[in-house]
Parts: structure tokens; sequence; C-alpha cells
């Protein structure tokens, strides 16, 4: 469980610190932003908020380069920011907009950056776990040694079949996979615990033979500390590892989820808990001062602010865009009378 | 020209692309002891097991690590062991290989081809005897490839592995023994959009249009032959690739014969012949002799017991009388 917030930590490194920060900060305005927006009908649909995760994506990031792929989920608005992809891209994909990363085909749920190695989110709960272990297994089949390709998913995931033959076939083939399963305690609008056998998620991979590590996945340095042991592990070539990173969806499943089945002050108590306040808060005892902390997360907010004005204006998609990158061979002849346009 | 088997000629089109490729490789179950139809036979010795690769029994996996180390610039030749298994990884197959490029707009390709074993084969009864072409005609990203011959078995899988889209390969299991005339080292590189999506006219006729793949090319040209002797000239099409699918030619056979027959394995009801009888209809329906049929299998599973057996898997018999009805 948590660790008081009080308490004394080892050698805070002020400089690495405030950089994480700032990435939280970055997902935090982005995120808060993006249900703005979506509240104010500035665009469609829903989207799946990771606000109060921050942490997990961050401290995991710090550890990847641009050569190392990263598959997420439909909470992954986080991993892709960490990931290296620019808000503004990201905004427009939300928007559905030409200049979004996807070009505006993919919204939320599918967003991806393969520039920065960020090969998917995935509207289908486990699967990225199979197209990580594949893409680990390219690196295998090519002969490339010392990249790791990072693997999300929520404790939902783990009650589906893809955790486990995805988990077998990484340790199997010995892949360079570090598993992260961001336990924020619900399945969709379920509790997770309710509808989990057995000891959870990280006793799980122990059984399948791969080394796990559980954190406080709201303390960034936790997360930043444990990735380096993993990740390191990884590189060397030792195979998969685990990580089990605790933390609190603060928010409902959507957007639109009011999360109702929640008891009343549960999630006003986690508020205090969150990722950014103790790092903040941890930067206070190590001697930051309180302008320098506010700054950075203004900086943030500001960044994501310009994101949001350069996505409001942007165009739309072509119409044509509908038909193109279905596929070479047999791609679609739109067929609506009189043409593309209404 | 060499005489060989289907099978013969799928494993060298693989062997060979394997060897011009170091980005190709296979995975599936039992791949190293050649996989169950001896399909694969002496690869593992020729390329490792690295590239060979023998996989748990979990296709959801095989799919789905075939869809990641697509995205990451290799080719992987995906083995179902029989085409029922793959139902086992239709997400994979679905959601993700086939969507990947048109969701991420245009960041993903995912070359792989996944090669299930299809169609009736004695006694396997319901959960390894069918055929799903249909299926994955209608999921848009897929192409939907059925060799009927040897040549085939060999031209189509190269010309399936060098694709850049999600390939399904559907290899019939009443097939695997044919032994045909392959032409030697023509199409030695097939260029995928010149050899996919085309259709062959297995026999040239007048009287009447056959349009089928796989197994049923062969009962379809025997059913031609009986009509022969009775004075009937029938065109046998084979379609080859079901997705896309060679409009042209079928379009321009019916409309010199003016009629046409869809005959196929899988069930009739909503089979891809369906498909076939109404495009047809639309496009030529002033200049149709007879109404488009179609000939599948009735809407059963595929019972074990020999005799029931017959009575869903459909004969060069059948197809002569269906030929032969509309041909008055």
């Amino acid at each position: 469980m948590t660790e008081p917030d009080a308490a004394p930590r080892r050698n805070v490194d002020t400089e690495r610190l405030m950089g994480l920060l700032s990435e939280m900060a970055r997902i935090r305005a982005f995120e808060e932003t993006a249900v703005a927006a979506l509240e104010s009908g500035l665009y469609p649909g829903f989207i799946h908020p990771s606000i109060g995760q921050e942490a997990v994506p961050v401290g995991v990031c710090a550890h990847l380069t641009e050569a190392d792929p990263l598959l997420s989920t439909h909470r992954g608005h986080g991993h892709t920011m960490a990931k290296g992809a620019t808000p503004t891209g990201m905004m427009c994909e939300l928007f559905g907009r030409a200049s979004g990363v996807c070009g505006g085909k993919g919204g939320s749920m599918h967003i991806a950056d393969f520039r920065v190695g960020m090969l998917g989110a995935n509207g289908v709960v486990g699967a990225n776990i199979l197209i990580a272990a594949g893409a680990a297994h390219a690196l295998k089949v090519k002969g490339e040694t010392g990249r790791v390709v990072a693997c999300f998913f929520g404790d939902g995931a783990i009650n589906r079949g893809p955790f486990l033959e995805g988990l077998n076939w990484a340790r199997t083939f010995d892949l360079p996979v570090l598993f992260v399963c961001e336990e924020n305690g619900f399945a969709a609008t379920t509790r997770t615990g309710v509808l989990t056998a057995g000891d959870g998620p990280a006793a799980r991979a122990e059984s399948l033979g791969i080394p796990s590590l559980t954190v406080d996945g709201n303390d960034i340095q936790a997360v930043d500390e444990a990735a380096a042991v993993l990740v390191g592990a990884i590189r060397r070539g030792e195979g998969p590892r685990f990580l089990l990173a605790h933390t609190y969806r603060l928010t409902g499943h959507t957007s639109m989820d009011a999360a109702g089945y929640r008891p009343e002050g549960e999630a006003e108590e986690r508020w205090t808990r969150d990722p950014i306040s103790r790092c903040a808060e941890r930067l206070r005892q190590a001697g930051v001062a309180e302008t320098a902390i506010a700054a950075v997360i203004r900086s943030a907010e500001e960044e994501i602010e310009a994101a949001l004005e350069t996505a409001k204006d942007a165009p739309w998609p072509a119409p044509e865009a509908a038909f193109t990158d279905v596929q070479d061979l047999g791609a679609p002849v739109p067929t609506r009378p009189g043409g593309l346009a209404r | 020209m060499t005489v060989m088997t289907y099978r013969e000629a799928a494993r060298r089109a693989l062997a060979e692309e394997m060897a011009r490729d170091a980005t190709v490789w296979a995975l599936g179950e039992d791949l190293g002891r050649g996989g169950i139809f001896g399909q694969y036979a002496d690869l593992t010795a020729r390329f490792g097991p690295d590239r060979i690769v023998d996989t748990p029994i979990s296709e959801a996996a095989i799919v789905g690590a075939a869809v990641g180390a697509a995205m990451m610039g290799t080719r992987p030749v995906v083995e179902m062991r029989i085409a029922d298994f793959a139902l086992c990884a239709i997400d994979e197959l679905v959601n993700q290989a086939a969507k990947a490029r048109y969701m991420f707009g245009g960041q993903a390709r995912v070359p792989l081809v996944v090669r299930e074993p299809i169609g009736v084969w004695p006694a396997l009864a319901a959960q390894h005897s069918q055929s799903l072409e249909a299926w994955y005609t209608h999921i848009p990203g897929l192409v939907v490839v059925a060799p009927a011959t040897p040549a085939d078995a060999r031209d189509l899988l190269k010309a399936a592995i060098r694709c850049d889209d999600p390939v399904v390969h559907l290899e019939h299991k009443m097939l695997w023994g044919l032994e045909d005339e392959v032409p030697d080292a023509t199409n030695a590189a097939p260029d995928p959009a010149a050899t996919l999506g085309r259709a062959r006219i297995a026999r040239p006729g007048d009287d009447l249009t056959v349009v089928t793949w796989s197994r049923l090319v062969h009962d379809s040209l025997a059913a031609a032959e009986i009509l022969r002797a009775e004075g009937r000239s029938v065109e046998v099409i084979d379609l080859r690739t079901l997705w896309p699918w060679d409009q042209d030619t079928v379009l321009a056979s019916v409309e010199r014969t003016g009629r046409l027959l869809v005959v196929h394995e899988a069930v009739t009801v909503s089979g891809f012949g369906a498909e076939i009888a109404a495009v047809v209809s639309e496009a030529l329906f002033g200049r149709l002799k007879a109404p488009v049929r179609r000939l599948g299998a009735p809407r059963a599973p595929v019972p074990y017991a020999p005799p029931l057996e017959e009575q869903v898997r459909l004969t060069a018999a059948d197809v002569t009388a269906a030929a032969r009805a509309m041909l008055g």
C-alpha cells in the first residue's frame, strides 16, 4: 500500500524528480483539458482518462528510448505522451483532425505515434499483450539485442486469455518485454478483486517464471527505480520482466462515467495521495522552492492550452481519407450516389 | 515443368521466400515436425528453429504475435493447423491485423500470411472441416486467397508472402496430395498486385459459366467433362483469390455464356457465392438466359459418419446436376 507522504526518502535527485513531475503534469493537463473539451462538445465520443495514474507511464518511459516499442491500452494518453508524442498531435487526433497523429482515423482509443515507438493504443482489453510479445519476437528474428518492448495494461486484462498466452509466450521464447500492470482497482466499472481468483497479477506472472517487482504506482520515485532494475535486466538479455504498480483511477471508466459505484469519499481520499501532489511534496521536502514547482505545473498547462487552441482550428481530414490505408489490394471504392461530398 | 504435389509446391514456395528474404519466418504448432500435413517438412533443418518456430497451442498468441512482429518489419507466415482453430484468434485477425494500418492512419503495415487448412476431410466432423472464407471477405483490410492447384499453391503463397496486406491463405486439406505439373521458375518473383485478384479460366466453354475455387475447381472440371459428352460446353473459372476477386473475368464470361453457377464447399447461406451472384445479377440482369444459381452445402455442421458426411459434401455429380438443370 501507499507509504505516508512524509516518510523520509533516500537520495532525492531533485533535478530528475522535477523532470518526472513535469512529465506527469503534462499528462494531467492534457487529460483534464481533453475531458473539459469533450464536455464542451468540442469533439465527439468519449475518452478513458488515466488521471491519477501518471506516475506509471512516466516512471517506466524514463528508461525507454524511441527505439523501444510500446504497446498501450484504451487508457493510453499517458503512455503515448510519456513515450514522446506531442500533445498537439494527440489533441488533434482526439478532435479527429487531419493533423492528428493518426490523421483523425483512430481517435483516443487507437492513438499511436510510430515515430517515437508508440505502436498503438488498443480498443480490446489485453489484445496489446500479444502484439507486444510479437514485437519482441521480431527483434529476436532480426537478431537485434538491447531493445525493450514495454506493454501496459490494467488489472482487468489479467482475466483475459491473452494475458496467459502472451506471458507464456514471452517467457518461452525469452523475449525482451516489460509487462506493466497498472492495478487501478477497477475492471471497467467493477472492482477487479471481486472477479479475480488467486493472488493477483504478480503472482500469475511469477507462476510463469517471469520475475516481478511490485511498487506503489503513485510514488514516481518507486516506479522510476523499479523500472530501472527491470529494464536493465531485459536489456542485458535476461528475458521478460513484470512490474505491478498499485495505483488508483481517480475518474470513472470513461469521461462519461460518474463512478457512482464507489463509496462516498473514496475518490476524495485518494485525491490526497495522487502521484503529482506526492511528488511535489517530496520536492518541497528536498528544498525545492514552491515557485519552481508551480512554474513546472504552469508550463505544462500552457503547453496543453496551446495544443487545444491548435486542435480547435485544425482542418478536418479530406473525405477521401475514409477510403485510404484500408489495403493495397482490393481497396474500397466509394459508392455513395453523387460521390463523396455530403 | 515438374510434377509435384500441392503440399510440395507450397513447401518449396515458403522455402524459396525464406531463402530470398531474411525477414520471412513461420510460426505455428508442430512446425518443427514438418507441420501436421507435412507442408513444413525439413524446413527446420534448413532454416533453424528461430525461423520455423514451434509454438504453444495458443492460437490467439500465434496470430497476435504475428501482428506485432509484422508491424516491426518482419513477414510472419502463420500456420493455423486447421481453419476451425483460427476462430480462437479472430480478435487478433479481425480487430488487430486487418485494422492496424487504417486506424493508425497509415503508420502501420501488417504483412502477415495466415495459412488455414480448410474443408471436409473424411471423418473429421464438425470442428475440423469448415470453409469460412466468406467471413474473411467481409472484413475490410484482409486479402483472401484459395489456391486449387499445385502451381497456385506455389505462386499464390509466394505472392501472399510478398503482399503488404494481411492475407488469409486457405489451403484445402483434400488437395495436399494432388499432383500436377508446375511450370519451372515461371513467376519466380510474383508481383502480388499482378497475381492476387486474378482468376484463371480453368476450362473454356460457351453455354454456362461455373465460378468456383479450391477443391471444387476439380469437381467442376469433372462435371464439365461429363456435360461435354452431352453436347454442353461449360466454362470453369477458378477464382483463386476471393478478395479482391476478378470481376472482369467473371463478368466477361457470363456476358458471353448468359448463365452463371457459383459452386463452393461452404454453406450456401451467406457464402461468398451470394456476393458473386449479386454482383453478376446487378451488372448483367438483362442479358442472363437463366437466373444465377448457387451450389453450396446445406446449412448444417459437417457430420462424422460417412453416410451423413456425404449429405453435406459436394461432388462432381452435384455440380453436373446443377449445371444440367440450368442448361435445360
